[in-house]
């Protein structure tokens, strides 16, 4: 049964699932809360979408294009000195060695190909910091076909680099200077665009957010991270599943993805990190399922960071990837129900997280992947547990922000 | 009665008078609340009510429009900066509700008024004279299973937009379970800047017009001078003018030199 505003119908059996209703819906999050002259473009994509994704062509081709361009399987290493600082043995799920440096592109790989077999021949996006648009800008010139890329005139000024690497991959990159001129305008844009081309151009979104059936798209191109797990962990400890799986969340692709094959597993703990920016008493947070409240943001219903008067709020972390002040609707709905907990990462944390993991195993991770290192330290594990955390993007783009905040990294600080 | 339905019922003669409408047809403004000043609501209403507007659309500014064009989101910035809420849209309204005899139709998106409470929303559009709703992003089966019941029992209609890319069976679904007018917009959110209409715009307004349905229509995008004017008046019961007039009153901070201008712009 559907829900609607009134939140007050659903099925036992749905609350703990990652798979969405037909028209959506996880418990009372989710659904396509779209205007009218979006009803077709999602409607339409609605209809494709599975009997696309499910096709034998589809799956050898995503398959094979994640093995060869991708890189796929990304490994899973023991960390071993990690792991005995925390007392568990800790795996890393290194997304971060993927082409292009993080997990986003097992998205736009699989978009870009449903594109295809949808006979579009002219593929949007929209984009923060330019890490979502580099990644669709690469599988264009990948696969020929135009790309344009929507971004805040302010993101464009502070995300020179990655304007540049859109560039040169052949896309156009359109400064948005409406609003604040960041990353909700760029998506507001980016559907203007879509509704006025609607025949011929995909909207490739990056994370698990926007309208159904965007949330479960996105999901289920990032699952191959937790399919890979099973598989991974069967060879390294003869069980194919973990006692904890821990990684960040922003809108909630690489979190989705991590956890994909595991939330009907009870005996798997799913820990997620937020950022919480200063401090989630701040006002300065992006720690949405601490923060929000029952909202709609990009035609989803979730938990969303508004004021009193339901105007949705900017979010503050010093992480661009994890600064939207929704969530993914699956995420919203697992936390509400328990199945996720969620902790806040405040900046200083994720900061002195990066560092570690940076002297202690040589890996530099992306901030918002630090932001999942720092969980480590509030949990209590046993010896035995078995823990998998997945590092979701490298820190190349990021080494500014460590260098900027060395104040943050105690005794990493000091160099 | 709700003053939507007079409205549509009101004698030929008495309507568009005043303005650059063609003979019969109805002439609706749409401003955003809050823009560009916090206290023009109750002066905006009342002057375009004096100047023969047949009913106003009152924006309610959101922090996240989907698809608004930039012209209206832009104007939205503006109000939300200013200090707009829904709360104080109600005061302005409730406070010249005795002097409006026109209908007001409240737009804005669903996040806000279901932060709001929707009963409660209802109820006080009902306080403050206000006679119906457009609420871009609520669901059909939302508007059915919750909403409209609720507006029903305060007697506010809730309307519903079509586009190009309506179906046709769709068309009918919003005709069969809305009861106030049917509100006609592009597919493509470009507003304002046409000179005229394309041969596919005409056929749209000529294929929906053909159907038979029981909703008046009103088409609202695009409208900016006679041409365009005239061509979506001699369609349907009436046209909207949204960013045009917003522009102008942008431009003049003056209710009465915006309907100058704006009417000066129509006659051409």
């Amino acid at each position: 049964m559907e829900n609607t505003p009134t939140g007050t119908q659903q099925h036992a059996a749905d609350t703990q699932t990652i798979t969405p209703t037909p028209t959506g819906f996880y418990g009372p999050f989710g659904g396509a809360y779209v205007p009218e002259i979006l009803y077709k473009c999602v409607h339409d994509l609605q209809d494709a979408y599975l009997p696309i994704i499910r096709s034998e062509e589809f799956q050898r081709e995503y398959a094979s294009l994640l093995r060869d361009y991708v890189g796929r399987p990304s490994p899973l290493y023991y960390a071993r000195r990690m792991s005995e600082k925390y007392g568990c043995k800790l795996y890393l799920k290194r997304e971060d060695l993927n082409h292009t440096g993080a997990h986003k592109i097992n998205n736009t790989i699989g978009q870009i190909l449903l594109a295809k077999k949808m006979g579009k021949t002219r593929i949007i996006a929209e984009t923060g910091a330019g890490q979502h648009g580099v990644a669709t800008a690469t599988v264009c010139a990948l696969m020929d076909m135009k790309c344009e890329v929507f971004m805040g005139a302010t993101d464009v000024e502070r995300q020179h680099t990655n304007v540049e690497r859109m560039k040169m991959l052949g896309a156009t990159v359109n400064p948005v200077r409406t609003g604040n001129m960041t990353l909700s305008d760029a998506c507001s844009q980016a559907i203007r665009d879509w509704c006025c081309h609607p025949d011929d151009t995909f909207y490739i979104v990056g994370s698990t957010m926007g309208p159904h059936p965007y949330p479960d798209i996105v999901a289920k191109m990032q699952s191959v991270i937790s399919e890979e797990l099973k598989w991974q962990l069967e060879e390294k400890i003869g069980r194919d599943y973990p006692d904890y799986l821990i990684a960040c969340v922003g809108g909630g692709s690489n979190a989705a993805g991590t956890i994909y094959h595991y939330v009907d597993d009870p005996r798997v703990k799913i820990v997620l990190a937020e950022a919480g920016g200063c401090g989630i008493k701040s006002g300065h947070t992006a720690a949405t399922i601490h923060c929000g409240t029952e909202g709609i943001i990009h035609g989803a219903r979730t938990l969303v960071m508004q004021t009193d008067d339901g105007q949705i709020e900017e979010a503050f972390t010093i992480s661009a990837g994890l600064d939207y002040p929704g969530i993914g609707p699956m995420h919203a709905n697992l936390a509400k129900q328990g199945r996720e907990q969620v902790l806040a990462i405040n900046d200083d944390e994720a900061i002195y997280a990066g560092y570690e993991l940076t002297r202690m195993e040589g890996i530099i991770p992306a901030i918002e992947s630090a932001h999942a290192v720092a969980a480590l330290a509030k949990l209590k594990f046993k010896p035995t547990d078995v823990v998998v955390l997945t590092v979701s993007g490298r820190g190349d783009k990021d080494v500014n922000t460590y260098l900027n905040n060395k104040h943050m990294a105690r005794e990493y600080g000091n160099f | 009665m709700n003053k939507i339905n007079q409205l549509f019922d009101s004698p030929l003669e008495q309507r568009g008078t005043g303005t650059p409408s063609l003979p019969g047809k109805l002439l609706s403004l749409y401003f955003c609340a809050g823009c560009p000043e916090l206290n023009m609501t109750a002066d905006v209403i009342l002057t375009l009510q004096r100047r023969g507007i047949s009913m106003i659309e009152v924006g309610i500014p959101f922090s996240d429009p989907l698809a608004d064009g930039p012209v209206v989101q832009s104007a939205g910035t503006v109000a939300l900066h200013n200090g707009m809420t829904l709360s104080l849209l109600f005061d302005q309204l409730e406070a010249i509700k005795q002097q409006v005899t026109i209908p007001l139709v409240l737009m804005g998106y669903l996040n806000v008024v279901m932060h709001y409470g929707i009963e409660a929303f209802f109820k006080r559009c009902v306080a403050c004279g206000v006679s119906g709703c457009i609420i871009p992003d609520l669901p059909f089966k939302d508007y059915m299973d919750v909403v409209k019941p609720i507006a029903d029992k305060y007697d506010v209609r809730v309307i519903m937009m079509i586009t190009p890319e309506t179906s046709a069976e769709r068309v009918r679904f919003i005709d069969e379970h809305t009861n106030g007018f049917i509100y006609m917009v592009s597919s493509a959110s470009v507003t304002g800047a046409q000179s005229h209409f394309n041969e596919s715009k005409v056929a749209y307004f000529e294929r929906i017009n053909a159907m038979n349905l029981k909703n008046p229509r009103m088409i609202g995008f695009g409208i900016s001078n006679k041409q365009t004017l005239q061509s979506a008046q001699a369609n349907a019961a009436g046209a909207i003018i949204g960013s045009k007039f917003v522009t102008l009153l942008n431009e003049t901070h003056n209710a009465d030199q915006a309907i100058d201008q704006l009417y000066e712009a129509l006659g051409k």
